[in-house]
């Protein structure tokens, strides 16, 4: 090759790999430890450092969970795994309203366990999958001040928009098995529509609940 | 009368598996729910429970919580979390979990010394983990499953098979053999105040998440009874009970497959983790 195009084509790649690695990686190529560490340490530091929220502010710590962890959850199909065969049976519509109430009372849920932290810190474990697994598992532990460490486990899925998590281990039980049980049994007693309006109110029992406050 | 006195708080578990037994037996599974065949005795037993919890231990404890100074709670915590560790070493050791056991009993030892007779944890600040093993979790470790969800009166959520070993249990238990009477009884009401006071958080949450909140405790508490015996790596095969919820997701074009648990071969053929 004549030494002039050689020179050429090898600025030209290597300005061509140095725009590739410069250039910020998509934010599905994020690894799914990665992800869960990162909002989790975000969500974290904004609970410890925010008066507002450490005096109990519900609503400030709810947008903090829609805002920092909502985009990563898979609500969807949360929601279908815990409804077992009766997702099928479900129209789109309602599809859709058991989703939604179901993320409503899980935010709920999530707001209020996060407004008990103090000065807990977790501890992630190394993950265990390949990088072509497109179904993991991400291991974490909340050291208390007392007894033994608090398990805190995520599982996520590879999809189009990126890394999602669809359910959530504490203490050894995961979310959706533990609501599957609920979900069948009022299915069952009321329909679908019934867990629906079930779900309704019991949200808007807990949205006018202040935080903290000993229950009677 | 005095003697009464004395035994109160063994004999009260006593009466109340006694209940249990004879209700359980008199044939009260007539439930539609083929998990929870004792689910009527279950939610009475719940119900009752819940009554006690309400009306004088959640008050009690409460009290105990936000009046007892936070380092007395902690040294009481101390002292009965050392005495429990001492029966968690032989756990581990009949389960053949020999680092686990030793640990355990240089926990005790270092901790009934040095840490002023369990009073303080220093074996923990060391960096000697805490295990949480029963003989329940024994048994169920050398293949004994755990049979039906039952609801002991006062005892709290259980399963057949923890609940035949709570004998075993209590036999562990070095605070049963703790010579004034008195002191024991007192230290036992102690302990079960301390421990619901740790539970605080917890239980609040429960109200809140739950909509049926038997349902949600009786689901909740098998799944970590399992993950107890795993020790927390529960294969996902046993966990999953009914093959047709698997994830197959109507609503996502491209269905996952169900994966297995980490393919160790397929991490062995990409030794170089490309980020």
């Amino acid at each position: 090759m004549k030494p002039i195009a050689h020179l050429i084509a090898t600025v030209a790649s290597v300005a061509f790999a140095t725009s590739v690695i410069a250039a910020p990686a998509p934010a599905t190529n994020e690894a799914p430890d990665v992800l869960v560490k990162r909002i989790s340490a975000e969500v974290i530091d904004t609970v410890k450092s925010d008066k507002d929220i450490q005096a109990g502010n519900r609503n400030k710590i709810m947008d903090l969970v829609n805002s920092k962890i909502l985009p990563y959850v898979d609500a969807e199909k949360m929601t279908a795994q815990a409804a077992g065969r009766f997702w099928r049976q479900a129209t789109p519509e309602q599809q859709k309203r058991l989703s939604e109430e179901f993320r409503t009372l899980l935010v709920y849920t999530y707001s209020g366990a996060l407004s008990t932290i103090k000065n807990e810190t977790v501890e992630f474990k190394p993950m265990r999958a390949s990088p072509t697994d497109t179904d993991v598992e991400v291991r974490s532990q909340v050291n208390v001040s007392r007894g033994e460490p608090i398990t805190l486990n995520y599982r996520l899925a590879k999809g189009d928009g990126g890394w999602k998590i669809y359910d959530i281990n504490v203490l050894g039980a995961w979310l959706v098995e533990t609501y599957k049980g609920t979900f069948t049994a009022e299915i069952n007693k009321s329909g679908i529509d019934g867990l629906i309006t079930r779900l309704a109110e019991r949200n808007k029992q807990l949205a006018s609940k202040p935080l903290n406050t000993p229950k009677k | 009368m005095k003697s009464n006195k004395m035994s109160t708080l063994p004999r009260l578990s006593g009466l109340a598996l006694a209940v249990t037994a004879c209700a359980v037996l008199s044939g009260c599974a007539t439930s539609a729910n083929p998990q929870d065949p004792f689910e009527k005795f279950n939610r009475a037993s719940f119900a009752f429970n819940d009554t006690v919890d309400r009306t004088v231990l959640k008050p009690v404890a409460t009290g105990y919580k936000n009046v007892t100074p936070g380092f007395v709670q902690t040294g009481v915590g101390n002292f009965f979390g050392n005495l429990s560790d001492a029966w968690s070493a032989v756990n581990n050791l009949l389960q053949g979990k020999g680092e686990a056991g030793m640990t355990d009993v240089t926990r005790v030892a270092l901790n009934s010394t040095f840490g002023i007779l369990g009073l303080l944890d220093i074996a923990s600040e060391a960096g000697l983990q805490k295990h949480n093993e029963d003989f329940g979790q024994t048994l169920g470790y050398w293949g004994v499953p755990s049979g039906p969800f039952l609801m002991l009166p006062l005892l709290g959520p259980s399963t057949i098979r923890d609940t035949s070993a709570l004998p075993a249990d209590r036999w562990g238990d070095p605070w049963k053999y703790k010579d004034p009477h008195n002191w024991r009884n007192i230290g036992s009401g102690v302990r079960v105040i301390d421990q619901r006071a740790s539970l605080l958080d917890a239980s609040n949450l429960l109200e809140e998440a739950a909509l049926d909140r038997y349902e949600f405790l009786r689901d909740g508490y098998l799944q970590r009874r399992q993950s107890q015996v795993y020790d927390g790596n529960v294969p996902r095969a046993a966990a999953e009970d009914d093959g047709d919820d698997a994830p197959t997701s109507s609503s996502q074009v491209v269905p996952l497959p169900a994966s297995p648990a980490p393919a160790e071969p397929a991490a062995a053929e990409t030794p170089a983790k490309t980020q």
